[in-house]
Order: structure tokens, then sequence, then C-alpha cells
């Protein structure tokens, strides 16, 4: 399926990442999630700031998305579910980000605002990158193939209809939110 | 300090609302690591040369070192989050953070070798994983993809794990 507005190609396809690059790095900061404390401290559950910042991205963009592409205004871009090259990756992923202290995104964002360690970081992240490229074709022949599920989503996984997982979407958003708040305000005194 | 920040659902929402901008008009999700990793392809140029690269077969098909929508994109990034700094005063030369201070100690090497090294896992599982917060976290999720959900999941889990053993201390 074609999309109407996604015939951005050439120059303005590129302008367009870096203008989206800048409002998305801008959000990040403005937020409080280029900072190690706020970051470290969501996961010693001292802090919820990235849970909001990340739960309602997922309910408002979810929804968005949801409508523009049964408008046919939006394709969608599932990544495969490797299973055990996923599970893998994200036990790595969630060492990697208490002991540096970003994820990639939050990262390179925080060295815009003058952090040094976040630019230690990036080196490493570059030298991860060359490790991941160097052992690629060992891990495409023995792990992507393990337990691939393929471009799966949720609501092909159990066959409800779409709307009902948007909204079940939104209610766990808001459930989740809605505790965090209730956390937080036990802990005012 | 808490003056430039703006309210976190405020900002989720209008981070929501980019992700609906870049998937209509650009037809890309919002990601950093495969960015990041097109930039380890320009690195390894000086030491593997541009044959060396071009023949590794994830350098050649799943990240070109290239200047492209997704490396322009963490460029972008950069810049966004300086402007946000430099029009807020919250541009502040920082080393060592203070939850790490507290705990570890203001050695300058100690947080850079920590951070160095951190760095070359997080990429690595968020390449062996095929995206990170932002490309499973909030792209994945928001398009209830299975494998992006799982990516949440374990990856907290495996966040909070480390983050108790590295930072909490015993009670004594």
């Amino acid at each position: 399926m074609q999309t109407i507005l996604s015939l951005l190609s050439g120059p303005s396809l590129l302008g367009a990442g870096l203008l989206f690059g800048i409002l998305f790095g801008l959000l990040l900061h403005r937020g409080g999630v280029t900072d190690y404390d706020v970051i470290v401290n969501q996961f010693l559950f001292r802090d919820f700031t990235v849970l909001k910042v990340m739960f309602t991205a997922i309910a408002v963009g979810g929804v968005g998305v949801f409508v523009l592409h049964g408008q046919e205004l939006a394709n969608l871009h599932i990544k495969p579910a490797t299973m055990l090259a996923v599970i893998l990756g994200a036990v790595l992923f969630g060492i990697g980000m208490v002991v540096y202290g970003y994820c990639p995104g939050t990262g390179i964002a925080a060295i815009g605002t003058g952090r040094l360690d976040a630019l230690a970081g990036f080196a490493g992240m570059l030298v991860g990158g060359i490790f991941y490229a160097l052992s690629y074709d060992w891990v495409a022949a023995k792990i992507l193939p393990v337990a691939d599920l393929g471009k799966v989503r949720l609501p092909e996984l159990v066959g409800l209809p779409e709307w009902t997982w948007y909204a079940a979407l939104v209610a766990m958003a808001a459930t989740v939110l809605a505790l965090v708040a209730r956390v937080e305000k036990s802990r005012v005194v | 300090m808490k003056k430039q920040r703006w309210n976190p659902y405020l900002v989720g929402a209008l981070i929501g609302l980019l992700s609906v901008l870049t998937f209509s008009i650009a037809d890309k999700p919002i990601g950093m690591s495969t960015g990041i990793a097109q930039a380890s392809g320009a690195c390894a140029l000086p030491v593997l040369g541009a044959d060396g690269v071009a023949a590794n077969s994830y350098w050649a098909k799943k990240a070109v070192p290239q200047w492209d929508y997704s490396s322009l994109f963490v460029v972008g990034s950069l810049v966004g989050s300086f402007l946000s700094a430099l029009t807020s005063s919250g541009f502040k030369i920082i080393t060592v953070p203070e939850v790490w201070r507290r705990r570890f100690g203001p050695s300058v090497p100690k947080r850079m070798v920590a951070a160095f090294l951190g760095g070359v896992v997080i990429l690595y599982g968020a390449r062996l994983a095929d995206g990170c917060t932002s490309g499973h976290g909030i792209s994945g999720s928001l398009q209830l993809a299975v494998s992006s959900w799982t990516f949440f999941l374990v990856m907290f889990t495996s966040g909070i794990a480390t983050a108790f053993v590295l930072f909490r201390r015993p009670h004594s």
C-alpha cells in the first residue's frame, strides 16, 4: 500500500529526518529524560518521568497511527518477532541502560546538553555497533531464526477486533499513569 | 532546573503526535539505534577500508553508512537538545551525575569507563533486538507489535534488576 503523504524523497526526505530529529531531541530534553538521574531513578522507582512520557506517547501515537492507517494514510512498520534475539537483546539493553544511564536516543540528546559521560557512552555505542556488524553473519544464522514468529502484531496473535486492542492500550496506559500518580501522592508528606 | 522542564504528559503527547507525523509524512517510525549503527560503519572505514565495510552483510544491507533519513534523525536529535538546552539555560557540562556520584564516588575515569562499557552493551542489545527505547519502546509498542512489547517488558525487568543490584546498598 502506498501512502498518499509518504511521497517525500531525496533531499526533502533527508530534510524531514533532520527536522523530526530536532523536534525529538528538543522534546526529550524538555521532558527531563536526558538526565542520568531521572532515568536510573525510574528503574529504582524513585522517579516516574520515563513511564509518564512513554505511556502517554504510546497511547496518543497508537490511536493516531491506528486512525491514519484505517484511512490508508499511513503504513505500519512492524519489526519481526525473532523472539530469542529480542529477549537476549532486551536483557543486554536493560543492563546497558542502567550502567550507561541513558538509552541510545536520550544519550545522543544528553550529549547536546553538555553531558560528557553520555559522549563516552556514544563512543561505546559505536564500538557496540561494530561488534554487532562483525558478528552479524553468526547471529543471522544461529540466533535470529530461533522462535521467529515473523512481523506479528498482538491483534493477530489473539483474534480480537483491532479497536478493542487500542481501547485496551489506552485503558492500560491510563491505569499505569493513575497508579504512578497514586504512588507519588502517597510519598509526598 | 525544574523550570526548564515541561509537563511529562504534555511531552509524551507531543512525542505521540510527532510519531503520527513521521508515519504519515515520511513513512518512517521514530528510531535511533539504526542511525548509530550506520555511524559505527563509518567509524570502521579507516580500519576495514571501504571494501571491508561494504563486504560486511550488516552494513551492506541493514545499516548502510550514508546520510539518509535515519542517520540525519540522529544528528537532528543532537541539534534539537542542544538548542533546547541553550534556550532554557539548561546547558551544563556534567561528567559524573549525582546518583552515580553518591553510589560510586566522584571519580571521572570510573564514570567514563562505565558509560563507555554501558554504551557497548546497550547498542549491541539494541541491534540484536532490532530496536531501542524509541524504535521498539515507542514506535513498535504503539503499533501493538509482539516484538516491541516483548522488548519493553524484558528490557524493563532487566533494567530494574540491574539497578537494584548496582544502586541499592544492603541495609546495615
